[in-house]
C-alpha cells in the first residue's frame, strides 16, 4: 500500500486532473488502451488542461476524448468534420493545444477531403486516428482501410485497395507524420510527447483492433494479425525537460532531437539503414515497401521541424480572435474614406 | 415635349467584352447628376462570350425596380441583336452598331433604329484592336450622353472614378467619351431624342450608389467579424471579396498582423464547419453561400442549433433547384433556410432588402448568433447582392457588440455552478464557457449527440423533450430580439402587401400604379424570421394581405400558413419566378387579377 501524496508534474496538476470520464467502449477495446497514453502523455508533458481543446467527429474512437482530460473543452462534433472543426476552434484561439481523435471512417472515407485540406493547411493540433479496418457502431463494415482480401467478421472478403493514411499525409504535405499500435506504449509515448510540441499536424496513425468486429481469424486487423505484421521503423525514446529521467531510453546507435523547450527526443536505427525522418521521400519509399510485404510498418516517418502553422502562415495576432470584438471595429474616419468610393 | 428623368436603358453586350465599366459610369453619372437610378446586369454563367444585357433606369419619382420593356436599348452583340429588338417598347429607340446585320424582317417598324458606326468612331484613337473594341463600350455611353443632355465634366469624374488611377486608361476612355458625342452631335444634331436628363442639386444628397454583397462585406468589417470560412460560389463570392479587400486595407497592423483570418475551404462542409468550430472557441464568424452551398451546410446547421453554437451563414440565393440558373435572381430559399437540417430545427433567418440593411445586419446577424447560441442565416439574393442600388449613406455602427452568455473564471467561481444547457434566466439562453478558462468548472463537452443540462450524453425520454422545449422556448424569445417589419399604413385602407427581401422596388412603384387605380394599399416589409408581434398586427388590421414572393411555391405563405394559421385565409398569393428581377407590373396584374374574382364572388 501507497500512501505518499499524488505527484504533481510541472503545470501543477496531479495525473488524475488528466483523467475523464468512465469508458463505454468494448471491454478490452484498443481505444481505452490509446486513451491512457494520451493522459501520460499530457501529464508527462505538463501540459495545463485549461489549455487543451479536444475534438472529434464521430465513431467509437471520436467517443474517447470524454474519456480523458475532463478539465478541457471537448467538442465531438459531426461524421467526418472534424478537421475543419479543428480548422475553426484554432484560428478563433491559438493559443490552446489541440487534441483530436478520429477513426478510420470519420477520417478515411466521409473526412477524408477535409483530412487532406486539413494537412496543406498545417492546423496545429495532434490528429490522431484510432484505425481498425471496421465500423464499429453500424456493427462491422469494412473501412476504406481495410486491407483488400481481409474478411468480415459477417464473412465478407473486402475488394477494394485500403488507403494508406500515412502516404497520403505525406503526399499531402503534412509536417509530422507517425504510425503506432495501440499496444505499443514504448513507442506511443514518446510520439505523443513529440505530437503535443509540434508546431503543426502532428498525424498519427494507430492501429487499434476492434475486438467485437475485427478480431476473428482471416481479418488482416486481428490482435495477432498485427503483432505479426508489425515491424517498428526505428525506436523511440523521450526525455522530458529538465529532468534526465528517462522514460524510454533506446540502447544502440541513436540520433538525438532536442525540442524547443528542451525536452529531448532519441530515434535509434533498428536496421542497417538509419532512416531519416527529415527526408519525406524515404518515408513514403519505406511505407511502399512495407506494404508489398504486407507489414505494418511503425514508427517516425517524417517530422518537419521548421512547420509553420497556420495561424502564423495566416498572420494572426497573439490575442486569440475571440478575444476581439470592438477593438476591431475600423474608425468613423475609414468608413467615410471607403463610402466615398460610393458617392 | 422630351421627358425628363425619366427613361430606361438596356445594353446588350457579350459576357467579357468590357462593357460593365461603361454602364456602371453611366449609372453613376445619373446617380450624380441627382437622379433616382437603379442599374441590373442580366448576365450569364459564364467567363467570356454569352450574351450580358445591363439594364439602367432613371425615375425622377424613384422607381427604379426592372422594366419589362426598355425606352432605349444599345444593341453591340451580334448573336442576339435580332431578338434584341424586342428589349425596346413601341416607340423606343434602338442603337445599332452598324456592323452588325439584321434580318430586314426583324426590323421593327414601330421603333426608330439608328445605326451607329462605332469601329469608325474609335478608329482614330488607337492601334490596338483589343483596345478600341473596349472603347466602343465608352463611344455608346458618349453617344447617349450627349442625346441625354448629359454634363461632360459629371461623366467625366464618373469615368475618373470607374478607373481610378490609371491615368492612361482615363485619357484613351475619354477620348473615346468625346467621340461618341461628337458622331451624335454631327448625326443627330437636329433628332428630336424624346428623352433628356437634368441634373438635381440635392436629391442623391447623402446618398450612395452600391451593391449588397459589397455592403455586406462592408458590415462584416465593421460587425466584429474575425472570420471567415468560405467556397466561392455564385451569386457570394463578391461578398467575401468585399470583406477580404476592405479588411486587408483596414484591419493589419503595424506589425503586418491581421486581427481576423479568411478560409477558403474544400467544399461548404467544411466553410460552414469551420464557422461553427470558430464560433464554439468565442470567434465572431461567418461563411457566405448560395443554394447549393446552403444545402451542404445543412447538416452542420443542425449541430449549431442542438450543440448551441453560434454562427452565420450569409446566403445569397440564386435560381433553383439544383444548380439551376446560377446568375439569376429568386427567393427560393426561405424554407430550405428556416428550417434546415433533419430533426426539428428551425433558424433565425434575417431579410434584409436593401444594401443598407445588408450592412447593418452584418453586426445584427453577430449579435444574434452570439446571444441566442445559434446558427442565423442572413437571406439575401443575387438582385440585392450583385445589382447597384442607391440608398442612404451608411451610418458608422455604434452599437456595442453583444457577446451573449459567456462566464469567465471569476463569473464561475461566484455561480458556484455551471451547467452548460440549464435555463438558468428562464428565457431559454443558457450560459457557456469558452476554451482556456482557468477555472475547474469551465470545461463541458459539446456534442451533437443527446445531453442533458451539464452535457453528459443522454437517452432519456424526459431530458432529449425538455431539452427541445427549452429550444422552442429560445425560440421565442428570439421573436423579440429579431428586426421588426418596416410598415406603411395608409387610412382607410384594409388591403395589404407583405413582401420580404429586394421586391420593395417593385411592390412600391406597383402600390403607386394601384393608387392611381384607385386602389390604396397598406404594405409591410418583413424583415426577419422568426415572425415577430408586429407581423400578427399587419395581419390583424387588413381584411385582404397579398403575399408577394419571387419563387413557385409560395414559401413565405406557407410559413405564414404554418406559423400563424389564423390569418393564412387572408392570404392571396403573388408569385413571379423567371428568375429576372420582379417588376412593378407583374405585382399590378397579379392583385388585379384576384381583385377582380373576388368582386365576381361577390
Amino acid at each position: 500500500m501507497e500512501a505518499k501524496v499524488a505527484e504533481k508534474n510541472r503545470a501543477g496538476f496531479t495525473k488524475a486532473d488528466y483523467a475523464g470520464a468512465k469508458s463505454t467502449l468494448c471491454m478490452g477495446c484498443g481505444h481505452d488502451t490509446i486513451t491512457s497514453h494520451i493522459i501520460t502523455a499530457f501529464y508527462q508533458a505538463g501540459v495545463n488542461p485549461y489549455d487543451v481543446t479536444k475534438l472529434s467527429g464521430i465513431g467509437c474512437s471520436s467517443k474517447t476524448p470524454a474519456y480523458f482530460l475532463s478539465k478541457s473543452h471537448g467538442f465531438n462534433s459531426i461524421h467526418g468534420r472534424m478537421a475543419p472543426i479543428a480548422t475553426g476552434v484554432h484560428l478563433a484561439n491559438a493559443n490552446q493545444t489541440l487534441i483530436g481523435v478520429s477513426g478510420d471512417g470519420d477520417t478515411a472515407s466521409i473526412g477524408l477531403g477535409s483530412f487532406v485540406h486539413m494537412l496543406r493547411r498545417n492546423v496545429r493540433m495532434i490528429y490522431l486516428v484510432e484505425n481498425n479496418g471496421v465500423y464499429g457502431l453500424t456493427k462491422g463494415q469494412f473501412s476504406a482501410t481495410a486491407d483488400r482480401g481481409s474478411k468480415s467478421k459477417a464473412g465478407f472478403v473486402n475488394p477494394y485497395d485500403s488507403i494508406d493514411l500515412c502516404a497520403l499525409a505525406l503526399e499531402m504535405g503534412c509536417t509530422f507524420v507517425a504510425r503506432s499500435f495501440s499496444g505499443d506504449a514504448k513507442q506511443l509515448l514518446p510520439l505523443l510527447n513529440m505530437a503535443i510540441r509540434h508546431k503543426g499536424t502532428a498525424f498519427i496513425d494507430i492501429i487499434s483492433p476492434c475486438i467485437a468486429y475485427a478480431n476473428h481469424e482471416g481479418s488482416t486487423r486481428s490482435f495477432d494479425a498485427v503483432r505479426a505484421a508489425n515491424v517498428s521503423l526505428q525506436e523511440l525514446g523521450f526525455i522530458q525537460p529538465m529532468t534526465e529521467i528517462k522514460i524510454d531510453y533506446p540502447e544502440g546507435e541513436a540520433k538525438t532531437v532536442e525540442l524547443h523547450d528542451g525536452s529531448r527526443v532519441i530515434l535509434r536505427k533498428l536496421s542497417s539503414e538509419h532512416h531519416d525522418v527529415t527526408k519525406r521521400d524515404a518515408a513514403l519509399l519505406a511505407l511502399n515497401e512495407a506494404r508489398a510485404r504486407r507489414e505494418f510498418l511503425t514508427g517516425l516517418f517524417y517530422w518537419d521541424q521548421q512547420s509553420v502553422p497556420l495561424n502564423e502562415a495566416l498572420k494572426l495576432p497573439s490575442t486569440p480572435l475571440r478575444d476581439l470584438g470592438e477593438q476591431t471595429r475600423p474608425s468613423v474616419e475609414v468608413l467615410d474614406e471607403i463610402l466615398a468610393r460610393y458617392e | 415635349m422630351a421627358q425628363v428623368n425619366k427613361f430606361s436603358i438596356t445594353v446588350a453586350t457579350a459576357n467579357g467584352s468590357g462593357s460593365q465599366s461603361a454602364n456602371n459610369i453611366l449609372a453613376r453619372t445619373l446617380f450624380r447628376m441627382g437622379v433616382p437610378v437603379g442599374a441590373k446586369n442580366l448576365f450569364p454563367s459564364n467567363i467570356a462570350g454569352l450574351p450580358t444585357w445591363f439594364s439602367i433606369r432613371a425615375n425622377e419619382e424613384g422607381f427604379t425596380a426592372r422594366q419589362r420593356l426598355a425606352d432605349i436599348a444599345v444593341l453591340m452583340n451580334p448573336a442576339t441583336a435580332a431578338d434584341d429588338f424586342n428589349l425596346v417598347r413601341t416607340g423606343g429607340y434602338v442603337f445599332l452598331n452598324s456592323e452588325i446585320k439584321i434580318p430586314e424582317a426583324k426590323i421593327r417598324p414601330d421603333v426608330q433604329l439608328i445605326k451607329v458606326p462605332f469601329r469608325e468612331i474609335v478608329q482614330p484613337l488607337s492601334d490596338s484592336i483589343k483596345l478600341r473594341k473596349l472603347l466602343a463600350n465608352i463611344a455608346y455611353v458618349g453617344v447617349l450622353a450627349e442625346l441625354l443632355k448629359i454634363p461632360q465634366d459629371v461623366l467625366a469624374d464618373a469615368l475618373t472614378h470607374q478607373f481610378g488611377d490609371k491615368q492612361k486608361v482615363i485619357d484613351s476612355n475619354l477620348n473615346a467619351l468625346l467621340a461618341g458625342r461628337a458622331w451624335a452631335r454631327e448625326n443627330m444634331g437636329d433628332t428630336l431624342f424624346p428623352f433628356r436628363t437634368r441634373a438635381n442639386a440635392c436629391s442623391n444628397d447623402g446618398k450612395i450608389m452600391i451593391d449588397g454583397n459589397t455592403a455586406a462585406g462592408l458590415g462584416l468589417v465593421f460587425g466584429g467579424c474575425t472570420f471567415v470560412a468560405w467556397y466561392p460560389i455564385t451569386p457570394s463570392s463578391s461578398l467575401v471579396e468585399s470583406f477580404i479587400e476592405v479588411a486587408e486595407k483596414y484591419r493589419v497592423n503595424e506589425n503586418g498582423e491581421r486581427d481576423f483570418a479568411v478560409v477558403q475551404a474544400e467544399d461548404e462542409l467544411a466553410s460552414i464547419a469551420m464557422v461553427v468550430g470558430a464560433g464554439w472557441a468565442g470567434a465572431r464568424a461567418a461563411t457566405a453561400t448560395s443554394g447549393p452551398g446552403l444545402s451542404l451546410m445543412a447538416e452542420a446547421a443542425g449541430l449549431s442549433y442542438y450543440a448551441e453554437i453560434p454562427a452565420v451563414i450569409w446566403n445569397v440565393q440564386r435560381v433553383g433547384p439544383s444548380t439551376g440558373l446560377p446568375t439569376r435572381t429568386m427567393q427560393g430559399d426561405l424554407l430550405s433556410a428556416y428550417y434546415l437540417s433533419h430533426g426539428d430545427t428551425k433558424h433565425v433567418v434575417l431579410l434584409p432588402g436593401t444594401p443598407g440593411e445588408c450592412f447593418y445586419y452584418a453586426q445584427t446577424a453577430f449579435d444574434l448568433a452570439e446571444i441566442l447560441q445559434t446558427l442565423v442565416i442572413v437571406l439575401t439574393d443575387l438582385d440585392i447582392g450583385m445589382n447597384l442600388h442607391v440608398g442612404p449613406r451608411f451610418n458608422y455602427p455604434h452599437d456595442e457588440m453583444s457577446r451573449g452568455k459567456v462566464l469567465n473564471a471569476e463569473q464561475l467561481e461566484k455561480a458556484g455552478e455551471f451547467k452548460r444547457y440549464k435555463d438558468v434566466d428562464q428565457d431559454g439562453i443558457p450560459y457557456r464557457t469558452l476554451t482556456g478558462t482557468p477555472h475547474p468548472a469551465a470545461a463541458y463537452f459539446t456534442r451533437g449527440t443527446g445531453h442533458d443540462e451539464s452535457g453528459l450524453y443522454s437517452e432519456s425520454p424526459d431530458v432529449y423533450k425538455n431539452n427541445m422545449l427549452r429550444l422552442a422556448r429560445k425560440f421565442e424569445t428570439a421573436k423579440t430580439m429579431v428586426p421588426k417589419p418596416e410598415c406603411d399604413t395608409r387610412s382607410g385602407s384594409r388591403i395589404g402587401i407583405v413582401m420580404f427581401g429586394g421586391t420593395h422596388e417593385a411592390v412600391g412603384e406597383a402600390r403607386f400604379i394601384l393608387q392611381k387605380q384607385g386602389m390604396e394599399t397598406n404594405c409591410m416589409r418583413i424583415r426577419a424570421l422568426p415572425f415577430c408581434y408586429e407581423v400578427e398586427e399587419f395581419f390583424d388590421r387588413n381584411e385582404r394581405v397579398y403575399v408577394v414572393e419571387q419563387n413557385r411555391d409560395a414559401q413565405m405563405m406557407t410559413l405564414i400558413r404554418s406559423e400563424m394559421p389564423q390569418y393564412w385565409q387572408k392570404c392571396h398569393s403573388v408569385l413571379e419566378f423567371d428568375g429576372l428581377p420582379l417588376d412593378a407590373e407583374t405585382v399590378v396584374e397579379q392583385i388585379l387579377k384576384v381583385e377582380e374574382e373576388l368582386r365576381k364572388k361577390c
